[in-house]
Order: C-alpha cells, then sequence, then structure tokens
C-alpha cells in the first residue's frame, strides 16, 4: 500500500484499510449527476494512503450541498452551521494536535458568510486542510448566484443578472497569505488525489479550491475545462520545476510582460525558451503566484490548476502549544498543590 | 501636636480624579492596606467609557469606592464619607453622592481658573462657600509632591505623577492603615526605574507625615478588624474569580481548559486573566469574532476539552446561533456574559442585569440551556465551578451571567481548600454501547438524559454529529415528526431534570410576610436593605436565585408561603416576568436600569412601604 506523508502528530501507520472502510451507512443525497459524488469518491480511495486511523481524521463542515459530506465518510465528522467550520476546526485542530481536522466548504459557506472565518484561518496556519468546492452557485437554497458566480448572472433573486463582480476564492486566499493554494477539478480523479495528497503533506493551512459541477443550477460552469476538446487550450497544469506551457502541443506559455506587473499568456513560438516561467510554488513572496491566479479570462481560458504555492510559515498550532508545552513545564508539583498557589497568590492575609 | 483618635465602625471613600491620575491604583492600594487590617470590604470602580477622555473634564473622571467595616458588609456602600477630589472635575462629578458633613480633601493646585471654567464652576466653590455643608480640607496636593521630591533624578512628569501616593500616604494615615504592603508593591511596581519607585514612596511618606503634623487634620480614626471567619484571605474582582474558577475547574475536571474570546468591555479581563495560567493547561484563543470566539470554543469541547467563552451582551447576541448548535450536539460548553447597559453598544462601562430573556429565551428553536449567576465578586469562584459541573455532567451549554458591577467591583475571599472544591471529572465514552456493538451518540443516561462524549481519536466510535435533527439513539438525521416531538421534549427534559440545590430563604425571626427575591449582583444591596429593615423592627425575607434554569425545585413553595413578593432588577421585570408566568405569583417588579447598582437605602424605603402594607 502506498503511504503519503501526512501532517498530522503521529507518523503514519501501516494500516489495511480501504477505500470501503471510509464509508459510513448513510444513504448519499446529493442530486444525481453532481459533482460532489466524485470528489467523495476520490476522497474514500485517497484517505486510505495517508495512514492515518480512521478515529483520527475528522471532517468539519458548514452548510451548503458539500458541507453534507462529513455525513458520508467514516471518520469522527460534524456538520456544522453555515459558514463556522473553520472556527470550530481551528478550537479542535488546536486543542488536539495528534488529528488530521479537514474543513469541507462551499462558495457561499466560506467566502460569504464565512469569509472572515476562512481568512483568519489561513492568516493564522491553521493545521487545516480547508476543501471549498466551488460551484459559483447556491444548490441547497436552489439557485441563487454565489460570490463566485459571474457579473451579470441570471439566477431567481437576479432576474436581470447579478450587479456584484465575484471573490477569485485563489486570488483571496493568497491575499490572506495562505502558505498553501491549489485548484483542482471534480472529475479529474488523478489530478484531484494528487492535490489532496499535497495538501495533506502541509503543515499548516492546506486551501484547495475544488471546481464542482452543479448540474442541476449552475450545469456546465466548467465544462471548457473538462471537454477534451477545448481543455488542452483552456487549462494550465502548473507544476513545480517545469515551464508554464499548454495548449495541445505547447503552444501557449506564461512570460513576465517586461516593465510591468504580473503574468501574461503569449505564444511559445514567439518567446525564446528562457522567457517562459518556470513553475516554482515556493516562492516566498505570494505576488507571483497571485499574479498566476489572475490569469484566466472571464471565458475561463487561462485557467491554471494544481498548487499555486506551497510555502514554510510556522503554524498556529505548533506556536500556541510550544507555549502551553513551555508553561507546563514550569509546573513543579501536582495541579492541585499549584492551583492552591495561584489562588494564595497576591497580598493574602489571615483571619484567626 | 497630639491627634486625637476616634473609632469608626464603617468608612466609605471614594477616590476621584482625571482618569489619568492613577485612582484605580490609589484605590486598590488603599483595599490591599484596609484587607491586611482585617476589615471587611466592598469596592467599586467606575471608569470613563474613554480611555483618554480630555483631562480635567468631566467625562474625564475616574473614580474608585471602598467601603470596610468591622463589621461584614454586603455593598460598596450608597454615600461616601469622604472624597479625595484630583481636580475641579472630580469635585463636581462626585460632589452629589456625599452625604452631609463629608469630608472633602481637593487638591488645590488643580483649582485654577481654566481648569474650573472648563467644568462649568464660574466662582471657585473653595471660595464661594458653595462647601460649607462640609468639611473641606484644601491641600496642595502636587505642588506639595514635587518639593518633597526635589532632590530626587527623576523629570517633572514622574514627580507630578507621584501626588496619588501623597494622597494615598496621607488617608492611610488619617484611616491608621498599615503602610508595608504598599511600599512593598512600589519597589515591586518600579523595579525596573529604582530612583522612581524610591520617589513615590518619599511621596507616600510624604502624605502620610503632613497627616500627622498639619493643623488641618485633628482626627486620626480607627476601624477595628471585623470578625470574619478564619481562613486565609485576598480581595478580588469578580472577573478574576471567575477566571480562576475556570481554571480550578479544569484542573477539578483533569480536563484542559480552551478559551475562545473577543475583546470586549467589561470582560476582556476573563481573557487576559486565563491567558496567563498556561501551565494548568489553558488556551486561550483571541478569535476574530464573536462567532468564532464560541465556534473554536465549542470544536475544543468537541475533542474533549472544557470550552469556554467569555463576553457582554452584544458577543452573546452574535453567539445565539452556535449556542443551538451546541443545543443540538449535546456537548458541554460554558458561556460567561458579563452584563452591561444595553441595547446595542448602550453603556459598555455601565451595570445592568438585562440579558436574562436573551439567556432564557434568544435563541432559534427549543433551545433551553441552563443559566446560572453569581451574586458577588468572590461569589463568581464557586458560580464558574457550579456552571462548569452542569455543562459537563449534563453536556449542555450553559450560561453564566455576570456583570459590570461584580466583574468591576471587589470584597475579601476566603480561599478554600483546593481538595474541598467539587470533583468534575467525567468519563468519555470508550466503547460500542449499541445492542449489535454499534456506537450510539445519542443513547442517554437514563439518570441524566447526558449523551456519551465520544471524542475523536477513539478507536470505533466514529460517528457523525451535527445541527441537523437526529434521530434518537443513532443520531442520524431524521425528518420524522414524532422523532423530532421527542427530541425537543428530551433536550427540554434534560434542562429542567438538572439537580440544582434549593433555594435558601433568609428569614432570621420567621415572622416575615413580605419576601425579597433577587438573582446576580443585586444581592449586597438587597441583603443590607434588608438587615437594615430588620435592625428597625420590620420584618423581611430575603431569597436569592444562582439557578436561573433550571429554577429550584423548591421556589414555588418558598414563593408562596408569603403573602408578597418583591423582585428588584436591573431590568425592566425579566425574573419577575418568568416568576409571574411561571408560579403564577403576582409579584412585585422593582426596578431600575441607570447603569448604576441600586442603593441600599432606596431599596430600604421601597421596601419598608411594602412591609407596612402587607
Ligand atoms: S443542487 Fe447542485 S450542488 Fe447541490 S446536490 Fe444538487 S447538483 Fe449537487
Amino acid at each position: 500500500m502506498h503511504e503519503a506523508k501526512n501532517s498530522a502528530g503521529a507518523a503514519p501507520v501501516a494500516l489495511k484499510l480501504t477505500a470501503k472502510d471510509f464509508k459510513s451507512d448513510q444513504e448519499v443525497r446529493w442530486c444525481p449527476g453532481c459533482g460532489d459524488y466524485a470528489i467523495l469518491a476520490a476522497m474514500q480511495s485517497f484517505l486510505p494512503e495517508l495512514g492515518i486511523p480512521r478515529e483520527r481524521t475528522v471532517f468539519v463542515s458548514g452548510i451548503g450541498c458539500s458541507s453534507r459530506f462529513p455525513y458520508y465518510l467514516n471518520t469522527y465528522g460534524m456538520h456544522s452551521i453555515h459558514g463556522r467550520a473553520p472556527a470550530i476546526a481551528t478550537g479542535l485542530s488546536v486543542s488536539r494536535p495528534d488529528l488530521s481536522v479537514w474543513v469541507v466548504t462551499g462558495d457561499g459557506d466560506a467566502l460569504s458568510i464565512g469569509g472572515n472565518h476562512l481568512i483568519h484561518s489561513l492568516r493564522r496556519n491553521v493545521n487545516l486542510k480547508i476543501l471549498l468546492f466551488n460551484n459559483k452557485i447556491y444548490g441547497l437554497t436552489k439557485g441563487q448566484y454565489s460570490p463566485t458566480s459571474e457579473l451579470g448572472k441570471v439566477t431567481k433573486s437576479t432576474p436581470v443578472g447579478s450587479a456584484d463582480s465575484p471573490f477569485n476564492p485563489i486570488s483571496l486566499a493568497l491575499g490572506a497569505e495562505a502558505t498553501f493554494v491549489a485548484r483542482t477539478i471534480d472529475s479529474d480523479r488523478k489530478h484531484l488525489q494528487s492535490v489532496l495528497r499535497q495538501a495533506a503533506e502541509h503543515k499548516g493551512s492546506a486551501f484547495v479550491e475544488i471546481y464542482q459541477n452543479c448540474n442541476i443550477f449552475n450545469d456546465g460552469a466548467f465544462e471548457v475545462l473538462k471537454d477534451p476538446s477545448t481543455r488542452d487550450e483552456y487549462v494550465i497544469r502548473l507544476q513545480h520545476g517545469q515551464p508554464i506551457t499548454f495548449g495541445k502541443d505547447g503552444e501557449w506559455c506564461v512570460t513576465h510582460p517586461p516593465g510591468a506587473f504580473g503574468l501574461e499568456v503569449r505564444r511559445t513560438a514567439e518567446v525564446s525558451a528562457d522567457e517562459v516561467v518556470v513553475h516554482d510554488a515556493t516562492v516566498a513572496e505570494p505576488a507571483y503566484a497571485f499574479a498566476l491566479s489572475r490569469l484566466p479570462e472571464g471565458d475561463l481560458r487561462n485557467t491554471p490548476i494544481g498548487v499555486f504555492r506551497a510555502v514554510d510559515r510556522p503554524n498556529y498550532d505548533d506556536l500556541v502549544r510550544s507555549q502551553l508545552d513551555e508553561a507546563k513545564a514550569k509546573l513543579v508539583g501536582e495541579p492541585e498543590a499549584e492551583l492552591s498557589n495561584l489562588l494564595n497568590s497576591g497580598d493574602t492575609w489571615a483571619i484567626l | 501636636m497630639t491627634k486625637q483618635v476616634r473609632q469608626l465602625d464603617r468608612v466609605v471613600i471614594r477616590f476621584a480624579g482625571d482618569s489619568g491620575d492613577g485612582m484605580q491604583l490609589t484605590g486598590d492600594r488603599f483595599t490591599s492596606e484596609t484587607a491586611q487590617l482585617g476589615n471587611d470590604i466592598s469596592t467599586l470602580p467606575n471608569f470613563p467609557a474613554e480611555i483618554r477622555a480630555p483631562a480635567g473634564t468631566l467625562p474625564g473622571v475616574s473614580s474608585f469606592q471602598v467601603h470596610f467595616a468591622d463589621f461584614d458588609i454586603l455593598t460598596p456602600g450608597d454615600t461616601p464619607d469622604v472624597l479625595v477630589a484630583m481636580n475641579p472635575a472630580a469635585l463636581k462629578a462626585n460632589l452629589g453622592d456625599l452625604r452631609p458633613g463629608a469630608d472633602i480633601i481637593v487638591n488645590t493646585d488643580e483649582f485654577t481658573k481654566r481648569n474650573l471654567a472648563k467644568v462649568g464652576y464660574a466662582d471657585d466653590p473653595l471660595e464661594d462657600g458653595s462647601l460649607d455643608g462640609y468639611a473641606l480640607h484644601p491641600v496642595a496636593l502636587t505642588s506639595m509632591t514635587v518639593r518633597a521630591l526635589e532632590n530626587f533624578e527623576i523629570s517633572k512628569k514622574d514627580a507630578e505623577r507621584a501626588k496619588n501616593m501623597f494622597a494615598l500616604g496621607l488617608l492611610s494615615w488619617m484611616y491608621s492603615r498599615p503602610s508595608e504592603s504598599t511600599l512593598r508593591f512600589l519597589e515591586r511596581k518600579f523595579a525596573a526605574r529604582p530612583e522612581v519607585a524610591a520617589a513615590n514612596v518619599a511621596a507616600f511618606k510624604a502624605g502620610f507625615n503632613f497627616g500627622e503634623t498639619t493643623e488641618d487634620f485633628v482626627v486620626r480614626y480607627e476601624v477595628k478588624p471585623a470578625k470574619m471567619p478564619a481562613g486565609e484571605y485576598r480581595n478580588i474582582t469578580g472577573n478574576t474569580a471567575l477566571a480562576l474558577g475556570v481554571v480550578a475547574a479544569g484542573v477539578r475536571a483533569k480536563l484542559p481548559v480552551l478559551l475562545g474570546a473577543y475583546p470586549i468591555t467589561p470582560a476582556s479581563d476573563i481573557l487576559h486573566e486565563l491567558s496567563k495560567h498556561k501551565k494548568f493547561g489553558v488556551t486561550t484563543v483571541q478569535a476574530e469574532d464573536e462567532i468564532a470566539a464560541i465556534g473554536v470554543a465549542l470544536g475544543a469541547s468537541y475533542g474533549g476539552a472544557l470550552g469556554v467563552t467569555s463576553t457582554s451582551g452584544p458577543g452573546v447576541a452574535l453567539k445565539s446561533e452556535t449556542i443551538s448548535l451546541a443545543v443540538a450536539l449535546e456537548l458541554p460548553l460554558l458561556i460567561i456574559d458579563v452584563q452591561r447597559a444595553g441595547p446595542s453598544t448602550g453603556m459598555p462601562t455601565k451595570t445592568e442585569q438585562a440579558d436574562l430573556a436573551m439567556a432564557l429565551h434568544g435563541r432559534h428553536g427549543e433551545a433551553p440551556v441552563a443559566i446560572i449567576a453569581p451574586r458577588s465578586p468572590a461569589d463568581c469562584f464557586d458560580a464558574a465551578l457550579e456552571a462548569a459541573r452542569i455543562a459537563l455532567t449534563y453536556r449542555t451549554p450553559v450560561i453564566l451571567l455576570s456583570d459590570g458591577y461584580i466583574a468591576n467591583g471587589s470584597e475579601p475571599w476566603r480561599l478554600p481548600a483546593v481538595a474541598e472544591l467539587p470533583d468534575l471529572r467525567v468519563e468519555f465514552a470508550s466503547e460500542p454501547n449499541g445492542p449489535e456493538g454499534q456506537f450510539l451518540p445519542y443513547l442517554r443516561d437514563p439518570a441524566t438524559l447526558a449523551r456519551p462524549w465520544a471524542v475523536p481519536g477513539t478507536p470505533g466510535l466514529e460517528h457523525r454529529i451535527g445541527g441537523l435533527e437526529k434521530a434518537d439513539k443513532t443520531g442520524d438525521i431524521s425528518y420524522d415528526p414524532a422523532n423530532h416531538d421527542f427530541m425537543v421534549r428530551t433536550r427540554a427534559a434534560r434542562i429542567e431534570g438538572i439537580e440544582v440545590p434549593d433555594v435558601e430563604v433568609d428569614d432570621p425571626d420567621g415572622d416575615a410576610r413580605v419576601l425579597v427575591l433577587g438573582w446576580g449582583s443585586t444581592y449586597g444591596p438587597i441583603g443590607a436593605a434588608c438587615r437594615s429593615l430588620r435592625q428597625r423592627g420590620l420584618p423581611v425575607a430575603q431569597a436569592h436565585l444562582r439557578h436561573l434554569n433550571p429554577m429550584p425545585r423548591n421556589l414555588g413553595a418558598v414563593l408562596k408561603a408569603y403573602d408578597r413578593v418583591v423582585i428588584p432588577e436591573m431590568n425592566l421585570g425579566q425574573l419577575a416576568g418568568v416568576i409571574r408566568s411561571k408560579y403564577l405569583i403576582d409579584a412585585i417588579a422593582y426596578n431600575q436600569v441607570r447603569g448604576l447598582p441600586f442603593t441600599a437605602a432606596e431599596l430600604e424605603s421601597m421596601l419598608e412601604e411594602v412591609v407596612k402594607n402587607a
């Protein structure tokens, strides 16, 4: 059995677990054809390779279609309230370093009602794996536009088109200085699992945006990225250490425009080889990854997938824990005796 | 000259000055000296809402009141006997509260034309005769302090700032307070600046000697120690006592504690205090907002810690959805609400007890939680332990309702023996409990109706919980009508079934026909009023609720044993409404929402009417 590294406290152990072990006894209740099924199956078959016992794996979700996820995994799980999963997971992770804690959320849950908790868990670099299923629509409440829907989106709540611009989740996460930022697609199991693997290995917050098709309310939102006839032209597959080229025959590439900020897409034939940007996810400054995140056009042309950024930064859990351990080392006697000293501290006096 | 020494049984002193004058520190030190002497004490600080309001203005006045006596006292006192006024603003803001004939010590250096004008004094009150009804002591506090410190190598500013120690020295002389603890304190506080330490000590001594030598002060007072139960004591504020109670709860439960909090007046000191006690396994997370603060606490509880969140009313409003989640998850959680005057931002530094209705009903759906309230600063320690007991035993959120009055006020606290504190140990689920070897997360303990606490990491007990309605026993998602009805009733029964001690009635002669019922911080003023009435031969009974949900089992019988029940509250009758509807008692609500605690005197005159007409 293949074993991946993981960022939870203890070293992985050889466990004879299979995808079946991670299936719960609950009937899965997403709409037939929903992209969530593919993500669930990919997750169930990926989890065994982490070598983390089921009981030490916890999924925490908020509210929305995606947030049903924990019910279908035979691990510990909490289906919490709208937007708050990162906060609840932070409390769990910081107090239980032995656990592998995952947050499953959606574009509404994470970017609308729970935006504050998302950015703060990322800036703290809490040891959470945050999976944001982005379908650019509100599914559970039956089809209102979401904070990732494109400007002018016509939905039940915006009959003449939405008037607000969308968030770019990758840009947002990078703005919050997330230490691991990646994007993948529900239907590409191999890519999805490779991204999950790298997220699991990352120590600190790992933010993964998963493009997920809501076939009921926003069908085909990412079709150009999936359709074999278009995907090569539209998708930029980021690979650490490799020049960034794409297109059927690598006819497109990413370069630094001279004298300007950011990155641009050009015809490979028109630039010299050393002008092509070599992807480096470990660049300390988030500006490079941010520039990558700005490449997609409105029609999803030039959409990078893969790991944008993976850098080391002290994580909140370890920092809090080391303060706690340092203080605990000073505990000389039994806690009861120390408590007695604490209560007796300051100016005390005796009454006989 | 030899001074007369006069015995007093009680004194109320108020130190008042600009918020930069160090009045809180001065009051604190005087309190500490007084505690050393064995007097009973009760204190009440009063801060301006602004951190640094313009100097010398009325909104900038900060004060600290201390009441000490040779008998046990219940309140910081209604009317000060002594006012120390560091400037005209302090005089103007506090004069109306003094008893006739009170001593007023003023810092004459600050009574300049400009300062007088700032607070709207057309004439100098020290000269115009308007203070004739008081014993006025004009003292040039600033200039005498500066002169006393001439030979110290410190800045003029540091010298001027030591004037509060001059004042403290003078008061310490006047009331024959032992000064050792203050001198030790000054050396500790200014350890890094020995010259400043020495200057403050010198200022203190100069003030003390000034009292001894000046002819303006002819009498020195003594207040003998109070007869209090034997033991070791310290003076403590409600917020500190609450924080220590939370630490103690963790130790006695043998559980780590995680406090999630967002800074808010007047609860922030709980966060500050708890952040010092990491060695007891206390983690504090200063969260991004109130909702995250309770979220992290709940996440920690889920993981097997004692999750705690501390806040004030506006914070509880934001936390309400998460409290409902905790109700559904049936996990232990402690929510501390240090109430302040609302609605909205209201008066953050002023006290009120108007969050009871929110604690009882402020959630969507049928979402009952346990509610308890401390009655005094030191009582906050026991209340925290009791709240933790209920949360851990019954796996429920518990709201603890403190308020700004007891949070910042202080009183002597007899230190408990740790071994005698309640044993709060809990058992986590470790094995499947179902008939077929499966784990049933909602299979209840028949005695407490609590469900198993199965923490992540326990092999074989993997399960999913959430905010969706759960099927009895299995915890699976359920929309079944009968199941929902059953679960709603069961959650309510679990709270209703919490074992709480009977309410005790204080009715010394047993012949009272009027009962005063209170909860929370009104205990002191109600008790003082009742005592005073009894001394005047008017019988009155007092009962005070610690448990507001569920209420003590004997409460109905207690209420029905009296002809009249009076309920004074710092709200518009929130407990009174509950009592009326629950026990069908025609209770008299007596209400005040002025941001200030009741005075014993006003309660006394109100109760006198009721008792006489009963
Ligand atoms: S509404 Fe959309 S996202 Fe939700 S389950 Fe159905 S297809 Fe999936």
